[in-house]
């Protein structure tokens, strides 16, 4: 073993390959990882015009623009775009391009698969949008499918089961070859207690997507074979429960908001300590409090079926599991703050994501405890409460935080600056409209506007016309997002290999744009020293 | 280690493979897998629509797997791709078990609260006053409302599926022999042995279909007969599914140790359709003690 990661790149992979062949046939974790993020922001855009169109709808009472059945399927997509399309398949993009990078590894382990991974999403984004063109719509009984108003769908029932099982054949192979990289790829000396959070952050979800998404797709089976083959799993005549479906769907889908969080965690963790000139304070406690979420998650499901009919004593545990997660949460939220106490603070605008990032997913995390006692959950459940609630953590929570990641990490991409000045618009616009849009659904749902609704009472109205103007600004101040990247790749100043001086890790060792290949030689431990120091 | 790095003469570089043209067919395999059935299922097309999916998807296997096989056999891969696949079959399995989780699930669902839920057991037993009053909950059921026919013959635990436990069990028996032959040099025995274990394997799926050919002719057990129905087809159905690929392996595993590829110290392949082997017969056997026992 004389000199055992001496880099001898073979032929096939010296040069990029030219043409349609380099997307299509490709290998590379870069390549790759652009074009989850173009298929992410094309699916964001598409599930944005849909909330655009549910905003319009809501505006004022009196249901002007669309019948109630085109609503629910707008609603529906809007969802399945959004959680399916934009914001898991980001997280994957951001993934591929920086855990290589981060651990000191020449690509991901399995680059053929990391193709199928991708390219399986444009067939299934293609059969999930088609259903708007069939007989009887796009499935309009909410993304969580509930039976039997889900079977009652026409045409689309079967294009969205399939759509989600090719869904979660690419979640599955992809967070595969995340653990498998992360797990063989590190470079020397890089132990798993050096790794960045963002690829610890990783690590836990990948496993979470391994456990629940074959869940889901268990479940939507069920459900296939129900309506089509005469199984009874959600028939009470035949033995049966509907109730069944909402234990297995949840089983899967709250350990499904922790994959579209962790990894937030994971880049928010990178962007406060860079933009603070700090380490991370409490590095392992942030390793611990994420694994301990994701164990948690497994066992919190029963806290969005409160009001469905469970035992009292079932009740209690799902209360009380649910409170546990604020303590690693908390434990979360205290470490950021603490590594931004007498930090020598500055705020480009990754930083201002990532400080907007910590108080409104904060805010979206109270009222998650407000909703986990069972109590006042009998108010909340179904209202606008719950949509404020989930929004909050989910757009200033998980897509802020992409965003974030995008101006962070673009420089080492592109090898060019963007505008700030225009990138600082791009915030101010977002977090101002983000709480126009959103806040006000606090409001709406104590007062008691249900949720998933084409129209209301007119006592509603007035923050209805509030929340849309902020959602009409929001969406509008998104356009600025591609704008400001195509400059930037276009005709932006060059990048330095360290464009934030406070950034620590392997990535910033690498020259800005990084090299095709990124880590041909295993960093030395030298370089491992420097990227962590710093 | 070093004794196995030696072998590999690549083993000091990474490896990162050339593009392929494999991924965006299996794209377009699984895209049409999926459209067929869509448009079988919703009335558009004849059954027809159901062949180009597994048609292509066996295509895409062959060659996929021709092209990993010939790299490999040229010595392209080395310990650390090798790594890489071992892990990632784990993480696969895992994946696998955690689909048969979600039907287990809904059996224990049943049988602990829907059912006696329905029977008027238990804190939620008012759609039994209001709905259905008559019924009493027992195990197996196809309901309160009689789903599938009045009447229907549950599966015995001592019939077929007592047979087909010891077959499986036996196979595993047998792939181990196999593989402690092939780390052993001693390529007879592996061959034979491993040639035994996939004919378990066709054996169980054979007496599996007579099963199910009984249960549908003389015992009014169809997978429309309540929730006993659904979910003794589904779980045995989606294991025997399980088998019959592991089988196919197995065959695939041993026309390659006819052609001599496995050494005894590198048989990734071998240990890979091993495992999953294992699984299955791992859920076989909750299966036998969940659906068929108790």
């Amino acid at each position: 073993m004389d000199q055992p990661y001496e880099s001898t790149a073979h032929a096939d992979h010296e040069h990029k390959p030219h043409g349609w062949r380099r997307w299509v046939f490709a290998t590379n974790h870069k390549d790759i990882g652009t074009m989850y993020l173009i298929f992410a922001g094309v699916m964001f855009f598409l599930g944005g015009a849909a909330a655009m169109a549910i905003r319009a709808q809501l505006f004022k009472s009196g249901m002007e623009l669309f019948d109630p059945g085109m609503y629910n399927s707008l609603v529906t997509m809007h969802a399945l775009l959004m959680i399916f399309g934009a914001v898991m398949p980001a997280w994957v993009g951001l993934a591929n391009w920086m855990i290589p990078m981060q651990i000191g590894a020449p690509d991901m382990a399995l680059p053929r698969l990391n193709n199928l991974s991708f390219w399986i999403l444009p067939f299934a984004g293609t059969l999930l949008l088609s259903s708007f063109f069939v007989p009887g719509g796009a499935p309009a009984g909410g993304w969580t499918m509930y039976p039997p108003l889900m079977e009652q769908f026409g045409a689309s029932f079967p294009m969205v089961v399939f759509a989600i099982h090719l869904l979660g054949i690419s979640s599955i192979l992809g967070a595969i070859n995340v653990v498998v990289t992360i797990l063989n790829l590190r470079a020397p000396g890089m132990t798993l207690l050096r790794m960045p959070l963002f690829v610890w952050a990783w690590l836990i979800t990948a496993y979470l997507l391994i456990a629940v998404m074959p869940v889901l797709a268990g479940a939507v089976t069920m459900l296939l074979t129900d309506h089509f083959f005469g199984t009874s799993f959600f028939n009470a005549a035949g033995g049966g429960s509907p109730v069944m479906f909402m234990h297995i769907f949840w089983f899967f889908g709250h350990p499904e908001v922790y994959i579209l969080i962790l990894p937030a965690f994971g880049v928010i963790s990178e962007i406060i300590p860079t933009f603070s000139r700090k380490p991370l304070f409490g590095y392992e406690a942030m390793v611990y409090a994420t694994a301990s979420i994701a164990f948690l998650s497994f066992i919190v499901w029963g806290h969005h079926m409160f009001t469905v009919g469970m035992p009292v004593a079932a009740q209690l545990f799902f209360m009380l599991s649910t409170m546990l997660i604020a303590v690693p949460t908390g434990v979360k939220v205290f470490n950021w703050a603490a590594t931004m106490w007498r930090g020598s603070l500055s705020f480009e605008p990754p930083m201002l994501f990532a400080v907007a990032f910590l108080f409104l997913f904060t805010i979206g995390g109270f009222s998650g405890l407000m909703l986990a006692l069972v109590p006042s959950d009998y108010q909340y459940h179904g209202t606008y409460f719950v949509v404020a609630h989930f929004h909050y953590v989910l757009v200033p929570g998980a897509v802020f935080a992409i965003i974030g990641a995008i101006y962070y990490w673009l420089p080492k991409w592109s090898g060019r600056m963007y505008d700030m000045r225009l990138a600082k618009w791009h915030f101010w616009l977002s977090v101002i409209s983000v709480n126009v849009l959103f806040f006000p659904q606090h409001f709406l749902g104590l007062a008691g506007m249900p949720r998933r609704i084409s129209d209301y009472a007119p006592q509603f109205t007035d923050w209805n016309m509030v929340s849309s103007i902020g959602g009409f600004v929001f969406g509008a101040s998104q356009l600025l997002f591609p704008y400001i990247i195509w400059r930037c790749i276009r005709s932006g100043k060059p990048a330095e290999a360290r464009p934030w001086e406070g950034a620590r890790g392997l990535e910033w060792e690498l020259p800005s744009p990084a090299p095709y290949h990124s880590w041909q030689t295993p960093p030395s431990e030298a370089v491992l020293a420097h990227g962590a120091e710093h | 280690m070093t004794d196995a790095q030696a072998h590999a003469h690549a083993d000091s570089n990474y490896y990162v493979p050339h593009g392929s043209p494999w991924p965006i067919v299996a794209a377009l395999a699984l895209f049409c897998l999926m459209l067929g059935a869509v448009l079988f299922l919703d009335g558009v097309t004849s059954a027809w629509s159901l062949l180009p999916g597994p048609l292509l998807l066996i295509g895409l296997f062959i060659g996929w797997f021709s092209t990993v096989i010939g790299e490999n056999q040229k010595g392209m891969y080395n310990l650390q791709v090798d790594r890489s696949f071992r892990l990632a079959m784990m993480w696969f399995i895992f994946s696998e078990v955690m689909f048969f989780a979600a039907f287990f699930g809904a059996l224990f669902y049943a049988r602990t609260f829907a059912v006696p839920w329905l029977g008027g057991h238990g804190v939620k037993a008012l759609a039994h006053y209001l709905l259905w009053p008559r019924y009493a909950s027992t195990w197996p059921t196809n309901g309160p409302a009689h789903v599938g026919g009045a009447t229907f013959e549950a599966m015995s635990p001592t019939g077929i599926a007592a047979v087909n436990t010891l077959i499986l069990l036996t196979s595993g028996l047998t792939i181990t022999i196999a593989h402690h032959a092939l780390r052993a040099g001693k390529r007879g025995r592996l061959k034979v042995f491993l040639a035994l274990t996939f004919l378990l394997g066709f054996t169980f799926v054979a007496l599996q279909a007579h099963e199910y050919i009984g249960a549908y002719t003389h015992m009014n057990l169809k997978l429309t007969t309540g929730i006993y129905g659904t979910t003794f087809f589904m779980l045995t159905g989606f294991h025997g599914l399980h088998v019959t690929i592991g089988a196919i392996m197995l065959v695939v595993i041993w026309l390659r140790v006819l052609r001599g590829h496995f050494t005894p110290e590198r048989h990734f392949a071998f240990e890979a359709v091993a495992w999953y082997w294992h699984f299955v017969d791992v859920v076989w056997l909750c299966l036998f003690i969940f659906v068929y026992w108790l």
